[in-house]
């Protein structure tokens, strides 16, 4: 049997395409070589943020996404009933901060560039502030209020997206590997093997976050996706004492770094399940999932910098993954140049959450042949950027 | 000189601290209670426990002699109420430096402030973190009043506190008898001890080759002992039941036992009830991995430590003692941990002759007591909707499948992150082997879609986030070792 297309990977980006094909009635096939969920969209955060993203491109698919989120959750909530979890999203808004004069007057200057890109970044004094946040730390130097940022809990939100997207005609095949592509007699892609027998699709699209690099060069082609991990920390259950996503301005600087090397900034949050959830790191060290105790240690000590009250919190779990690493920070998103009927949604890095709706709109018009709400073609794996990486030999 | 770093002081920890001293090794003994001794040792007074209690009085002598030799040896450093947080195994050798990798240890009781971080660099590890008692859901399991055989004999034995004046003990396993013996030493009335297990199985898990039993007759006489003891003070013994549920409003008042068959299923027809205000069930073990999963080290399908006859891991330089490679009670604990911490040190086991001999008599032991007691796949229809299968976090079998259902999940970790089951403080130590057995048992072919473990922990014991962002103290130099601890000629302690 063929089918329209192949989704290889069942994280959040495959789940959402797999969806948004699906309710546009393609006959979708979703092959993901584990569990859905089983990759880095269960071992993240659920951040959908405006707030770390200054102007440009990844703030328009940002903004555009979260305005699907909003839609989508009340969709996903009436289609799947009381029965299945609730995805959590809840538009809590966050708090940045800076901790010292120097981070008060780039946080200020880069929340007046966003003014100016439509994003709703408002500057908080210090009695706001503590308004927002009693237990801040009150030696905080500066704040600006993002009430659009919000969150989901993502590996429920995951498998509501696969479970609509099985109700609405997808297929999954579980445990099934992907181990390269199938031509036919001209060289054209026609489908995938996998380790469970090939499978035939008009258009392939790779979703498999930081392993996309890895699929695309059994496909034949390289795609420079690489791994950066990221360590979490999580406290055991709590009266709510932290309303918001709290966090450091140094994150933005780490969020757009080429740096290899450890760099840690302090996201504070607290989850419907009562812990609070620290993050997080950025360090490239391929796929080594060890633990990092003085990666860990930094992370704790700049979340007390925020909220001093957390030094007497229990620390009772960590866990971490690897985020899909994009060498001038952009997504993939749409055909391959190289290879007609071979697509991409991947190298969302640290954002990928909250993207995954925008991804699956954008990709679904153009497989329609609709024009798009936001303009694909800066996320389009032909662009300038990305050919200096894409003519690497696979 | 090497140094060798033991975690855990029960009898393995304990035995591997004296054989490594024996070879000349500087030592260092951490354990996250306040005293030595482990499992078996910790919370005997101490005075002298009653005579009757055969195997307590020579554990006893055991126990003594081994720790005041360790205690009065200054190549041997002892760290109590330190608990190892976690290990960095990671490659890099400005990490781990030569040895297999850097322990970090949280020092200080764990309720007081002002713990402190060490971090160690041995050239060593001996892993003998030992196993808690597993206790697999039913129906009132979590009343007040329900414990682990474990808690219960640490209350009777460690604080002379009788758990209950009414009390049944159930579960599997030869170490019920030791419990409902010290919990009738405290003045507790015991009105049944129920070995889930079937005659049948015990007789095929205890009899097949009889005469393998002779070398461990100490065992059989501990075992025989508790029996007769029981039998004296007429607790009934009950083979192929179990208590099946726990009725009570604020805490136990009731208990409903029923007869099993031979996988544990409960027998329609057979339940009764016995009015209680305490209950102890043990089904078993289960072996604190998390320490050796973070060391790298491979473990075995049966889910403990892979060891080879040196007591070595897969990891260069890690070796593993005691019930972490296997449930077999307190004699094979102290014959591996003697080996372990005399490889560890450099040695061979062949030098250890006599060692290596009570290993494999005490390994027929333990193979004869998970033939004869081990977890039968019918337990799960003991387990009903409302009955709550995480405590932490209060998830139910009937939310667990309902979501499992919505989700079609066949994912572990999917399953975890949606219901939060094995999600909460214990982070999956007293649920997890028993979610991971009734997911899977609603899957096709009985398996999860997924190779998660609830036994990797990262994080091996919970610490505060202050206590965290501290930066640990600078690596302690070892202990310097002027001799080699001497080795006594005969006696009581070897
Ligand atoms: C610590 C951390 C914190 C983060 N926080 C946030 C946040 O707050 N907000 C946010 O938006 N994003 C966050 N992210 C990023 C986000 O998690 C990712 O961008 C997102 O999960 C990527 O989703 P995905 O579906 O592309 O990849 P994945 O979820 O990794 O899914 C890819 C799937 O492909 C499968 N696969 C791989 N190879 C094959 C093959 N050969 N055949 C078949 N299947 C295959 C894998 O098994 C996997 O299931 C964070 C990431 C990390 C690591
Ligand atoms: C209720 C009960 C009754 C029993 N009765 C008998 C009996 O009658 N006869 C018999 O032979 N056996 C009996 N046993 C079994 C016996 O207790 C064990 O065989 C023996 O204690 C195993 O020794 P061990 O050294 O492997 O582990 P343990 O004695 O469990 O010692 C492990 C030590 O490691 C420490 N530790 C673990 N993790 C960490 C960490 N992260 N940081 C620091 N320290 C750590 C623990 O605090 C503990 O002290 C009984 C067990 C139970 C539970």
């Amino acid at each position: 049997m063929s089918n329209d297309v192949i989704i290889v990977g069942a994280g959040i980006v495959g789940a959402a395409c797999a969806r948004a094909f699906a309710l546009a009635g393609f006959s979708v096939l979703v092959l993901e070589r584990g569990t859905t969920a089983g990759g880095t969209s269960s071992a993240c955060e659920g951040n959908l943020l405006v707030s770390d993203k200054g102007p440009g491109h990844e703030l328009v698919l940002a903004q555009f996404a979260s305005r699907l989120w909003s839609s989508t959750a009340a969709d996903l909530r009436a289609e799947l009933g009381d029965t299945f979890p609730s995805i959590e999203f809840e538009r809590k808004g966050g708090l940045v901060v800076a901790t010292t004069a120097d981070g008060a007057e780039s946080l200020l200057a880069f929340a007046a560039d966003q003014r100016g890109a439509r994003v709703d970044a408002r500057v908080v004094d210090a009695a706001e502030m503590l308004e927002l946040e009693p237990d801040l730390n009150p030696a905080v130097a500066a704040g600006v209020f993002y009430p659009d940022d919000a969150q989901v809990q993502p590996t429920i939100a995951t498998e509501a997206l696969m479970a609509s997207a099985r109700r609405n005609g997808a297929r999954l095949l579980e445990n099934t590997e992907v181990t390269g592509g199938l031509f036919d007699d001209a060289g054209a892609l026609i489908g995938v093997s996998t380790n469970r027998g090939p499978q035939r699709a008009s258009r392939v699209l790779i979703a498999a976050g930081p392993w996309s690099g890895d699929v695309a060069r059994r496909i034949g082609l390289s795609l420079p996706v690489r791994p950066r991990r990221g360590e979490l920390l999580v406290t055991s259950r709590m009266r709510h004492r932290i309303f918001h996503k709290v966090y450091d301005a140094d994150y933005v600087g780490a969020v757009g770094s080429d740096d290899r090397a450890l760099q840690t900034s302090s996201v504070v949050e607290s989850t419907a399940g009562g812990t609070v959830l620290i993050g997080s790191s950025r360090q490239q060290v391929e796929f080594d999932s060890s633990l990092r105790v003085d990666v860990l240690t930094e992370v704790a000590a700049k979340a007390l910098r925020l909220f001093p009250f957390l030094a007497t919190a229990a620390v009772m779990r960590s866990y971490g993954g690897f985020r899909p690493f994009m060498p001038d920070h952009l997504p993939a998103i749409g055909e391959d140049p190289r290879m007609p009927g071979l697509w991409h949604a991947s190298g969302h890095e640290g954002a990928g959450i909250g993207l995954s709706l925008a991804t699956a709109e954008l990709l679904r018009d153009l497989f329609l042949g609709r024009t798009p709400e936001v303009d694909p073609s800066p996320y389009s794996p032909a662009r300038a950027t990305l050919a200096p990486h894409l003519e690497l030999v696979a | 000189m090497s140094s060798v770093l033991i975690l855990g002081a029960g009898p393995a920890g304990l035995a591997a601290a004296r054989a490594a001293r024996r070879r000349g090794a500087s030592v260092t003994l951490v354990d996250s209670s306040e005293q030595l001794g482990g499992q078996f040792w910790r919370h005997l007074p101490a005075e002298r426990p009653a005579a009757r209690e055969r195997i307590l009085h020579h554990g006893w002598d055991t126990f003594r002699a081994l720790q005041a030799q360790l205690v009065a040896d200054d190549g041997c450093r002892i760290l109590t109420s330190a608990s190892v947080f976690a290990i960095d195994a990671t490659a890099s050798p400005s990490t781990t430096g030569t040895g297999p990798g850097r322990v970090h240890v949280i020092v200080g009781p764990s309720d007081g402030t002002g713990r402190e971080r060490i971090e160690l660099l041995p050239d060593a590890i001996v892993l003998a973190t030992g196993a808690h008692d597993r206790t697999l859901p039913f129906p009132g399991w979590d009343l007040p009043g329900v414990f682990t055989g474990g808690a219960a004999q640490a209350l009777a034995k460690g604080e002379r506190l009788a758990v209950g004046a009414h009390v049944v003990v159930a579960g599997a396993g030869p170490f019920l008898l030791p419990v409902a013996a010290s919990l009738a030493a405290t003045g507790s009335r015991v009105l049944g001890v129920f070995e889930s297990s079937r005659l049948s199985s015990l007789v095929r898990g205890w009899l097949p080759r009889p005469w393998q039993l002779l070398p461990a007759a100490k065992k059989g006489a501990e075992l025989a002992g508790y029996i007769g003891g029981q039998l004296k003070s007429r607790i009934p013994y009950t083979t192929g039941a179990s208590v099946i549920a726990a009725h009570g409003t604020d805490r136990v008042e009731s208990v409903t036992v029923a007869s099993l068959d031979k996988n544990w299923t409960p027998v329609a027809g057979t339940e009764r009830t016995l009015a209680v205000d305490a209950v102890c069930v043990s089904h078993g073990f289960t072996p604190r991995l998390e320490l050796a999963i973070a060391a790298g080290c491979q473990i075995t399908d049966e889910r403990f430590v892979a060891v080879d006859d040196a007591q070595a891991t897969s990891v260069p330089g890690v070796y593993a003692a005691g019930e972490i490679t296997g449930i077999g009670g307190v004699d094979l604990a102290l014959a591996e941990g003697a080996l372990a911490g005399h490889a560890a040190a450099g040695g061979n086991p062949f030098d250890l002759p006599g060692e290596v001999r009570k290993r494999r008599i005490y390994e027929g032991f333990a193979r004869r007591i998970e033939a004869a007691h081990g977890i039968r796949p019918g337990w799960p229809d003991m387990v009903t909707d409302d009955t709550i299968v995480c405590r932490c976090e209060e998830v139910s079998f009937g939310a667990l499948c309902s979501t499992a259902e919505s989700t079609a999940s066949t994912s572990l970790r999917s399953l975890k992150l949606t219901t939060r089951a094995g999600l909460g403080i214990c982070q999956g130590r007293v649920c997890g082997r028993s979610l991971e057995q009734l997911i899977a048992r609603r899957l096709p072919g009985n398996t999860l879609g997924d190779t998660v473990s609830t036994d990797r922990r990262p994080i091996a014991v919970p610490l505060r986030l202050g206590e965290l962002a501290a930066a640990a103290r600078p690596t302690d130099p070892s202990p310097t070792t002027p001799t080699p601890l001497a080795d006594p000629p005969k006696g009581p302690t070897s």
